[in-house]
């Protein structure tokens, strides 16, 4: 098995799979978007509380996971890298950062968009929405790291110290809502019991989430081969795939 | 356009807010798709000229 690991962490062989996995992973993920859409958009019926505006969950629910997932990427492989010095790590890490902003950008934003006409505000600084916008700022710091610091290894190892200091934070953001009196409310979809939610509404919302996912590996993997050429610019297989693409 | 157009655009009032959200959703998802696209494209470039360069300095 730590021979499989060895061949998969070559950076060439990854470059190989991500460039063979970027293309079927979007078009899955469009497929499950489109699936998630109708049956948020359409087929679920309207909440009785907050009407049709419920229906922002389908976006601001899965940007609020993968906001989370993205940023334990970072960290894993930033740590993965720290211990091992796995270079294919590093391009995993810096990969991954401007995803996870994205992500908790748009989780803030649709958040606010969803608070405005439920609670009234666009912002209210409780424990969730305080901790998420702190996830924003530790993906900005990671990049800002990276554009200032020139050699690419020190810039994603100075990265990777950041990233895992900054972990604590994911389960501050989970638990907040249980943590803290928070206006955010609690979660509805937990591993143990059954979701409070009606099967008409949390499918989609699972579709949803599903389609943000792969999605996210798609980036990943298209983000990842930039970084690693430019990563292995010196090595012969890096050279070869030059070559391919001026013949072209 | 059919009143279920309508409605389905109107969002029971609530249409600004659910659009918006939808909108910013598309835009930061394409948009990642296109930059992530545009930068491995430069960086085909600019290491191949980089490439270029340095095999002329070698003949040279």
């Amino acid at each position: 098995m730590i021979k499989t690991l060895h061949k998969y962490a070559s950076p060439m062989h990854f470059h190989a799979v991500a460039r063979a996995w970027s293309a079927p992973l979007l078009w899955l993920a469009a497929a499950l978007f489109l699936a998630g859409l109708v049956g948020g958009l359409v087929l679920a019926p309207a909440d009785y509380q907050q009407g049709e505006s419920f229906r922002i969950i389908y976006v601001h629910v899965p940007s609020a996971w993968l906001s989370m997932f993205a940023y334990l990427v970072m960290a894993g492989a930033g740590a993965t890298s720290l211990i091992w010095r796995v270079k294919l790590m590093d391009a995993i890490a810096r990969a991954a950062a401007p995803l996870g902003a994205s992500f908790t950008a748009l989780a803030l934003a649709t958040g606010s968009l969803w608070g405005k006409p439920m609670w009234g505000t666009w912002w209210v600084w409780d424990a969730r929405l305080t901790s998420e916008l702190l996830l924003l700022l530790l993906y900005l710091g990671y990049m800002a790291l990276q554009s200032a610091i020139d050699d690419r290894r020190a810039a994603a190892r100075a990265g990777a110290v950041l990233a895992v200091v900054g972990v604590v934070n994911i389960p501050i953001i989970h638990y907040s809502v249980e943590w803290w009196s928070t206006l955010h409310q609690p979660a509805t979809i937990t591993r143990l019991g059954a979701p409070a939610m009606a099967t008409s509404m949390l499918i989609p919302l699972l579709l949803m989430a599903l389609a943000f996912q792969l999605l996210f590996f798609a980036l990943l993997f298209i983000r990842v081969r930039s970084e690693l050429l430019e990563f292995e610019q010196r090595a012969s297989w890096v050279r070869e795939i030059l070559r391919q693409a001026r013949s072209r | 356009m059919s009143s279920a157009l309508r409605e389905f655009f109107a969002m029971g009032g609530y249409g600004a807010f659910v659009w918006s959200s939808y909108g910013l959703t598309a835009l930061l998802l394409v948009g990642n798709l296109v930059l992530a696209l545009r930068r491995e494209r430069r960086v085909l470039r600019e290491l191949s000229m980089r490439a270029s360069v340095g095999a002329e300095h070698d003949a040279a």
